[in-house]
């Protein structure tokens, strides 16, 4: 106990206007650790991380480094001190080489053969296979990942922050980065892992700090702590209940019959007889990794893709293959795709004009009169969907861009849900969001077929479509499965599905 | 055959301007800025040089001036649209309308003046070769600095750390601000150069293509060099055969003429902005292609 700890932040406080982000918050990572950090959104996790890298200066406490106390002003000093960090939203430069990208963050002084070797030979060491030649854009969402990784790696850091480093990447992806972190930690190399998945944090991490509204409620051994301890410390209850709902099987209310549509771009997927059916009070799921046609069949029930031909999209009984977005729409179908700001919410606009976005005239006669917008009838809906769903947000004024994943998220989803949709489409529903809001959202939906919608979820999370879902189905190389019953599926059989039918057979075979 | 050599050194002589023009406009893209200012900046270039020229009885002084002015009225936009986040256009555009302006108001001494500058230069022995002397050896020097200057900037884009740090910036200001970089003043350098570049490219017009200063002289090449850095996709060699062909246009509206072929003037001078509408709509097909070439945040506002 001799070495003092690579990083002791004491008393942390970190004021914005009416929010105490960071109340004296302490935390210590000791030389070789893996340190958790785990805690609900805007629990002040982002926060303490951008007072570690030097991006926010605390109003108050202390922080040591090795020891010695420092005072961080830039990201530039924090590098310097040997803290690199992995952005949860990458920070990389889509038209540049691998090899340039790394060059960037290196100075001026590196000569760009070398560090093409380095990416190799650091890829090869610690198990982040790359390119140093590849643009970035042809990169998969893992790949890119690495790209991050051997960035930090290349300037030899002493703390590497990982900042939810898996809500991006597939099961055996995470396992392959766990692997990597592991070594670095073997080597020396301390890690901040910055999480709010609690079985993560309990194989990789040997101590964890919880954060609860700004404080810490919590530091212990993961290990040793059940996942029902850790999500009290989290978020100061039981772990909510599983979502389940009374199973009705009712007609068919969304059907689609052999559908074939090439890829629109060589990046593209394109489906191969595609069926499917949902029934009134059934919730489908679809399973498989993403970039598998599950985009390109999402657009295509959507009605943003009308590509389909005729007899292959029904609503309601209704062949709709050939009408649009609108037309769908006045059907009862309602869609929540997984980009939620740009294509689920306008960003700049106030949460009560999103709405508008999906509710009209004839859906709801009360917010717009003679094509006027009544101010009080859209601020009326946005605050009742934000009273019903708990969103946290400053009002029905606030931008969609000021919400936070999860919040933003549960808006969108209330806002599809207070139209009492006959069919609801569902791409990634808790992409990113919390335990709390993501048992919250499934509870939604599974309350929302209990009352006889036909609900279809597509997405990469395996146990909330298990959780979920009355029948799976998996999306290979853009082939639909048979569909299976979801009570007693075999995980590994539906692993081993998702793996057989890779994309690039497919194109071939085309 | 002996009509077109000197028909090639017009063409030089012509696609110079927009070359020069290009090549700095070039730089200010590629790190994320749109300076729509460029015939605004040419125009306060063109009277400065001229008089600077007229004053000192030196064309290197009325060059330089030129460039100094140049960038000057750049960096006007460089603050307002890079260091107040203003809207590019709507600034670029005030620039370009502003500087048309007070061109002429500074210009007013100046008109029908003359400078006693030599404009006809000859490289050593090459230029008594047969054709190819008259063609490409008899041209002011800025035309042969003109590719020099495509050269640097086509070596500084690739090869140099600074130039990917300046594609870094006009491919992801986000990115670039996060690893670091300060990207509002790399932004108002670029800008600064583009400023000087147009501001080059002004005084040739105004001390060397046709020595005189006459008001709205630049008669829409700044819009052309901007127009250009699209044609090219962004690329500098692409840029030297956009100018060039653009500036054959001219020529070839002449030699048209005197063969008695009769297509109005009008039409012929129409060619280069039909010619990037054309590019632009071939290459607007194919999103990839775009996505690869252009500076993704071209045009749009950073702020820190």
């Amino acid at each position: 106990m001799s070495a003092p700890p690579r990083l002791a932040l004491a008393g942390i406080v970190k004021r914005y206007p009416g929010v105490l982000a960071n109340d004296r918050v302490s935390l210590e990572v000791a030389p070789g650790e893996i340190h958790g950090l785990i805690g609900e959104n805007g629990a002040g996790k982002s926060t303490l991380v951008k007072i570690i890298y030097g991006a926010v200066i605390p109003d108050e406490g202390e922080v040591r480094w090795e020891g010695r106390s420092v005072r961080i002003q830039t990201p530039s000093q924090a590098r310097r001190l040997g803290i690199n960090l992995v952005f949860q939203h990458f920070m990389l430069f889509d038209t540049l080489t691998v090899a340039e990208n790394v060059a960037l963050s290196l100075g001026s002084s590196a000569d760009r053969g070398r560090i093409a070797r380095d990416v190799s030979l650091f890829g090869e060491r610690y198990g982040l296979p790359l390119d140093p030649l590849r643009p970035v854009h042809t990169l998969s969402v893992g790949e890119r990942q690495r790209v991050e990784i051997i960035r930090c790696l290349l300037q030899r850091p002493r703390l590497l922050i990982m900042d939810e480093p898996t809500s991006v990447l597939t099961p055996q992806a995470v396992e392959r980065l766990f692997g990597t972190l592991r070594q670095l930690a073997a080597e020396g190399v301390s890690i901040l892992y910055i999480s709010h998945k609690l079985e993560e944090v309990r194989t990789l991490c040997s101590r964890v700090t919880v954060l609860r509204g700004g404080r810490v409620s919590g530091v212990c051994d993961p290990r040793e702590a059940s996942v029902a301890d850790l999500s009290r410390m989290m978020i100061g209850a039981e772990l909510p209940a599983a979502a389940s709902h009374a199973k009705l099987a009712g007609e068919p209310l969304l059907v689609v019959r052999d559908l074939s549509v090439p890829a629109r771009s060589h990046t593209g997927v394109s489906l191969h007889g595609v069926n499917l059916q949902v029934r009134a009070g059934e919730i489908l799921g679809i399973a498989g990794v993403s970039g598998n046609g599950q985009n390109e069949l999402l657009s295509l029930v959507a009605g943003e893709d009308r590509r389909a031909s005729a007899g292959s999209v029904f609503v309601g009984g209704d062949d709709v293959s050939s009408i649009g977005v609108a037309g769908r729409r006045t059907r009862g179908l309602a869609f929540v795709p997984e980009e939620r700001l740009g294509r689920g919410a306008v960003p700049e606009m106030g949460l009560g004009l999103n709405t508008l976005l999906t509710h009209d005239e004839r859906s709801n006669p009360g917010l717009v009169r003679h094509g006027l917008i009544s101010t009080s009838g859209v601020t009326e809906l946005a605050e009742r969907i934000l009273r019903q769903f708990g969103v946290r947000a400053a009002g029905p004024r606030a931008t969609a861009r000021s919400l936070s994943g999860g919040n933003l998220q549960k808006f969108i989803i209330g806002r599809e849900l207070s139209k009492a949709p006959r069919v609801l489409v569902v791409a990634q529903p808790t992409w990113g969001v919390d335990v709390g809001a993501a048992s919250q959202i499934r509870r939604e939906i599974a309350k929302l077929a209990s009352e006889g919608a036909a609900v279809l979820v597509v997405s990469e999370e395996l146990d909330e479509l298990l959780e979920l879902c009355d029948t799976l189905q998996v999306m290979a190389g853009g082939s639909l499965s048979e569909p299976m019953p979801a009570r007693n599926a075999n995980v590994e059989r539906i692993g081993v599905m998702m793996g057989s039918n890779p994309v690039q057979a497919s194109n071939a075979a085309a | 055959m002996e009509q077109l050599a000197p028909l090639i050194a017009a063409t030089l002589a012509a696609g110079t301007p927009l070359l020069l023009a290009a090549m700095g406009l070039l730089i200010n893209e590629r790190a994320g800025v749109l300076n729509l200012g460029a015939e605004g900046i040419m125009l306060m270039a063109a009277v400065a040089g001229f008089a600077g020229g007229y004053h000192s009885g030196s064309m290197l002084a009325g060059l330089a001036m030129a460039a100094l002015v140049g960038a000057i009225t750049a960096l006007v936009f460089g603050v307002l649209a890079v260091g107040l986040a203003t809207n590019q256009y709507a600034t670029g555009l005030a620039v370009a309308l502003g500087g048309a302006g007070l061109s002429a108001f500074f210009g007013l001494p100046y008109v029908g003046k003359s400078v006693p500058f030599n404009t006809t230069f000859e490289v050593p022995w090459l230029a008594d070769l047969p054709f190819v002397g008259v063609a490409f050896f008899k041209l002011h020097p800025l035309v042969y600095f003109a590719l020099l200057l495509t050269a640097a900037t086509a070596w500084f884009l690739a090869r140099t750390h600074a130039g990917l740090v300046l594609r870094a910036v006009g491919e992801s200001p986000e990115s670039a601000y996060a690893i670091g970089f300060p990207v509002r003043t790399i932004r108002l350098a670029a800008v600064a150069w583009g400023g000087a570049c147009c501001g080059l490219a002004g005084a040739y017009l105004s001390l060397v293509y046709t020595p005189l200063w006459v008001e709205g002289m630049v008669a829409g090449r700044g819009w052309i060099a901007l127009a250009l850095t699209t044609f090219a996709t962004w690329r500098p060699w692409r840029i030297v055969l956009g100018a060039y062909l653009f500036g054959s246009v001219t020529m070839v509206q002449f030699a048209l003429q005197s063969e008695g072929v009769d297509i109005a003037s009008q039409l012929l001078a129409m060619l280069p902005y039909l010619a990037t509408i054309v590019v632009l709509a071939l290459i607007s097909r194919n999103p990839a292609f775009i996505r690869i070439n252009m500076p993704a945040s071209l045009g749009k506002t950073f702020h820190p």
